[in-house]
């Protein structure tokens, strides 16, 4: 049993308090941030702290740091595959109509939700009804 | 040497329908899936020769237009959610890899039984969605069409749902008892490639199933709650639909064939009697498989709006695909090249799946190229290319894998002579199926209608001729393997003369796999080196 | 692995020592956990694409929420995790009343999570902050405010269920604990579960910026 004892990592109790209290003191400045106005720079501070924080619970509560490696690479594993996910979606959904400006054009229409709330709008509503249709017949199954 | 089947394995051990649905031996789980899966093979199967009986003529014979829409869509659902992503992992996977690394079972037993009645559940969902009113939308769900049908599109959401749990369930499990239920002294690269290959696939399954999972649900919520996601009419976007499920199911046309191409490296190495040629390549192939089809799923959706960026940079990571599947080609014929190769019928499954899968993925290359797929999307030229694959693929290693651990699981050996007609008969009626479905493709034959102009009439009879020949092909190997569970002749433990280590236990093996704790004493294709001492060769070759 | 080790009663038949079995239930975890993350993985796409569509309307439609409940949440999460951690700590010790004081501290935190969870939801119900179709309220400029608070409802929601469950879990290891079915010896199910309960809070610490700090 003695290399399971080794393996087992009973850590000090003050690193728990100590990673437990800058937790809360990151919680702390990331909402005071908030109520400043950084412009573009909000979201990246914003996900900076909760990467930092993010990366202490999985380093010490979740002992990544003193386990075996590769439950490491399972979880940024993880998040490069969800990495992968977002970033080539958005190759799509970013750059739509780079050259034919309708393709972009169907989508990010106002709901129909919204439409029977107001009347006098009758232009805009017909403007809306043939992008849907547009959108149909564009989407229509196609896969292999 | 006359051989019997010994007085207590595995299936005598314990009986009662109570031990069967209790069990917790991986063996018999796989027998479990072999029974649900080959059923649903069934049920497909019999969806698709309903299919091709009404395209023998462009008039209305069985069906009209729904019915035929309803018709394709569970034929599709069924063969990929019910059968090809189960059919190895589940029955093969389950039988053969415990016993291929030595292990007395899977890292968690009761884990993998819970897999199966998840599995049993969304068979359930699907067959009442069958009964009530059936799914037009394809097996794609693709949006907005399944958000407006008034199909049961809610029941097999919740069917494919189910399922995917099922298959996370068994990547899970299949990871753990890789990692760490190796005999002692089995490296990595001692593993079997077929174990490398569920490997692979169990990654994707656990990587991709859960996403697919999600789009289900947000499609179920987009139609009961209309949250927007997805529906046009709600401000949503139906492309970012397609996005979400081809992150899945491009990856899950991987969990389709990995572990196809694992079974046909057994099959080459053994059947030629000689060390597979270039091991590593095989084995990192497998993993480069597995994440270089987590980066193209954009190619299914050329045409469907997505940025011209996005499907140039889709369109280019395609082709990376072809060099890890060519590499593994290229290195099961330098397998066989002078090697002393016995004709038995799991080589001819072998030797099919290389011809067709060959013409599968170099189609594949061409609706890679953008500018190609923009002129044949939609068309019989993509269905002929996915069926090449997927059939003249996956299907010929699963009949290429039951037959050469059948002896192995049931203890007994089935009809050669039949087994080699079936294969000329499926070999055959495959191509005739589907050979001129790429031609009725290139020349503008779009698929899903149930009619067609007067021209394809010829091509679509002679199609559907082959659809007959290869339904005869699957009769005859469910009739004889039948057949040979209960009056085959005992087969013993190594009919094959092969050196993975399920062939050192007894066939059928005993409940715990192995007497005591199994030792590694060679590699798995020491063709070389070794002559197994329980290899005596009673089937003749050709 | 001595012979005095060799079959306690968790032992199961297939493994060959109890390391091996604790080692494979944790790998199975993290996939589990892998698998978690892909799943939220789908949402946060969700958010994420329609975030750099409207940006605008997601910036009026955040200030709707409330900060402070949102942070009193955060902090009670992580408050949480703390306890959970101590609790396989104090099992490491074999000090097993500690860990179900611990464990108890746990299940407490995250119960007050739910309650204000509770609050702020039925704020929103009554307003009318809804998702998808159900969104009455007027006010929120910009294209698509529903949008918003289907993405808000649906991780938020998503995110509750996993507390939900964490709070079974929890609850079944306290009564397993006092039971005296674990020991230093063997943890394992606590073990699990922390990473779990991390896990969940993980998630959370993305949350709780995306969507009540900038929207």
């Amino acid at each position: 049993m003695k290399d399971d004892a080794a393996q087992r990592h009973i850590l000090p109790l003050n690193l728990y308090l100590a990673v437990g209290s800058g937790l809360l003191v990151l919680t702390v400045i990331t909402v005071a941030v908030a109520q400043m106005d950084f412009g573009q720079m909000n979201l990246l501070i914003a996900m900076g702290i909760a990467v930092v924080k993010a990366t202490l619970v999985a380093m010490f509560f979740m002992h990544l740091k003193y386990d075996n490696r590769i439950y490491m690479l399972v979880f940024v594993g993880s998040l490069l595959f969800l990495g992968v996910f977002i970033i080539f979606t958005m190759f799509d959904t970013l750059r739509r109509g780079d050259i034919y400006e309708e393709i972009a054009e169907p989508y990010q229409k106002e709901a129909v939700i919204y439409r029977t709330a107001e009347t006098g709008t009758a232009s805009s509503h017909a403007a809306a009804d043939s992008s849907h249709n547009a959108a149909e017949t564009e989407t229509e199954t196609s896969d292999h | 040497m006359e051989h019997t089947i010994p007085e207590k394995h595995y299936l005598n051990e314990a009986t009662g329908w109570k031990s069967w649905l209790m069990t917790l031996d991986h063996k018999r789980i796989g027998i479990l899936y072999m029974i649900m899966v080959m059923f649903s093979f069934f049920l497909g199967g019999v969806f698709a020769l309903l299919l091709r009986w009404e395209l023998i003529s462009p008039d209305k014979i069985l069906m009209g237009p729904e019915m035929y829409n309803q018709a394709f869509s569970l034929h599709g659902i069924i063969m990929i959610f019910l059968f090809i992503i189960p059919s190895i992992p589940a029955i093969l996977g389950n039988f053969v890899m415990p016993l291929m690394i030595g292990a007395k079972d899977v890292a968690f037993p009761r884990l993998n039984l819970a897999s199966w009645y998840i599995y049993v559940i969304g068979f359930c969902f699907a067959v009442y969605a069958l009964f009530t009113g059936g799914i037009d939308t394809g097996w794609t769900f693709y949006t907005p069409y399944s958000n407006e049908t008034t199909t049961a599109v809610i029941p097999i959401l919740t069917a494919a749902f189910v399922l995917g749990f099922s298959s996370i369930f068994t990547g899970l499990n299949f990871i753990v008892t890789i990692h760490k239920l190796r005999a002692p002294g089995m490296t990595w690269f001692q593993l079997p490639l077929f174990v490398w290959a569920i490997y692979a696939t169990a990654l994707i399954q656990v990587l991709a199933t859960p996403v697919l999972g999600i789009t289900l649900a947000l499609l179920m919520l987009e139609r009961v709650v209309g949250i927007g996601i997805f529906d046009p009419a709600m401000g949503g976007d139906p492309v970012l639909f397609q996005h979400f499920f081809w992150f899945y199911s491009h990856p899950a046309v991987y969990i389709m064939i990995l572990p196809g191409m694992g079974i046909i490296s057994e099959l080459i190495a053994t059947f030629s009697h000689r060390r597979i040629f270039g091991y590593k390549f095989i084995a990192f192939s497998s993993l480069g498989i597995a994440f270089t089809g987590f980066l193209v799923w954009g190619h299914h959706m050329f045409v469907s709006g997505q940025s011209d960026l996005a499907a140039v940079i889709f369109s280019f990571l395609t082709f990376f695909v072809g060099i890890p599947s060519g590499i593994k080609i290229l290195n099961w014929m330098a397998t066989m090249y002078k090697g002393s190769i016995s004709l038995d019928t799991p080589m001819l499954w072998a030797l099919s799946f290389l011809i067709l899968f060959s013409i599968g993925g170099f189609t594949g290359i061409v609706l890679g190229t953008l500018s190609i797929d923009v002129h044949l999307h939609d068309t019989y030229f993509v269905v002929s290319h996915f069926h090449y694959v997927m059939v003249g693929g996956t299907v010929m290693a699963i009949f290429g894998g039951l037959h050469y651990w059948w002896p192995k699981i049931w203890g007994r050996m089935y009809n050669e002579t039949l087994a080699r007609i079936a294969v000329v008969l499926i070999f055959v009626g495959f191509n005739v199926t589907f050979f001129v479905q790429f031609i009725m493709g290139t020349q503008g034959m779009p698929r899903r209608y149930y009619t067609y102009l007067p021209q394809f009439q010829g091509m679509h009879g002679f199609s559907s001729i082959g659809a007959l020949i290869m339904g005869v092909g699957f009769l005859l190997i469910g009739i004889y393997l039948i057949h040979a569970i209960f009056k085959g002749k005992p087969a013993g433990p190594n009919p094959w003369r092969a050196l993975t280590m399920e062939w050192e236990t007894p066939s059928p093996p005993r409940a715990g796999n192995f007497e005591g704790a199994q030792r590694l004493t060679h590699g798995p294709y020491d063709y070389d080196k070794v002559v197994p001492e329980n290899a005596l060769k009673q089937y003749k070759t050709l | 692995m001595n012979q005095t080790t060799a079959h306690p009663a968790h032992l199961q038949h297939h493994f060959t020592d109890a390391h091996q079995q604790a080692e494979s239930a944790k790998l199975g975890l993290w996939i589990f956990l892998l698998t978690e993350v892909l799943l939220f993985g789908g949402l946060f796409c969700f958010y994420a694409i329609y975030r750099s569509w409207n940006p605008d309307m997601f910036h009026n439609a955040h200030a709707f929420l409330n900060v402070w409940m949102g942070a009193t949440n955060t902090v009670v999460l992580i408050v949480s995790s703390l306890t959970m951690a101590l609790a396989i700590r104090s099992m490491q010790l074999g000090r097993r009343k500690h860990t179900i004081v611990f464990l108890s501290g746990t299940v407490f935190l995250a119960c007050v999570f739910m309650v204000i969870k509770y609050f702020e939801y039925s704020h929103k119900i009554h307003l009318g902050q809804l998702p998808g179709k159900w969104y009455f309220f007027e006010g929120i400029a910009g294209t698509n405010p529903h949008i918003f608070f289907s993405a808000y409802f649906l991780m938020t929601g998503l995110h509750g269920f996993h507390v939900l469950g964490g709070i079974a879990v929890i609850t079944w290891l306290i009564i397993k604990t006092s039971r005296g079915s674990f020991s230093p010896e063997y943890y394992t199910p606590i073990e699990m579960t922390g990473l779990y309960w991390h896990l969940v809070d993980l998630i959370w610490i993305f949350l709780f910026p995306l969507f009540y700090l900038i929207g």
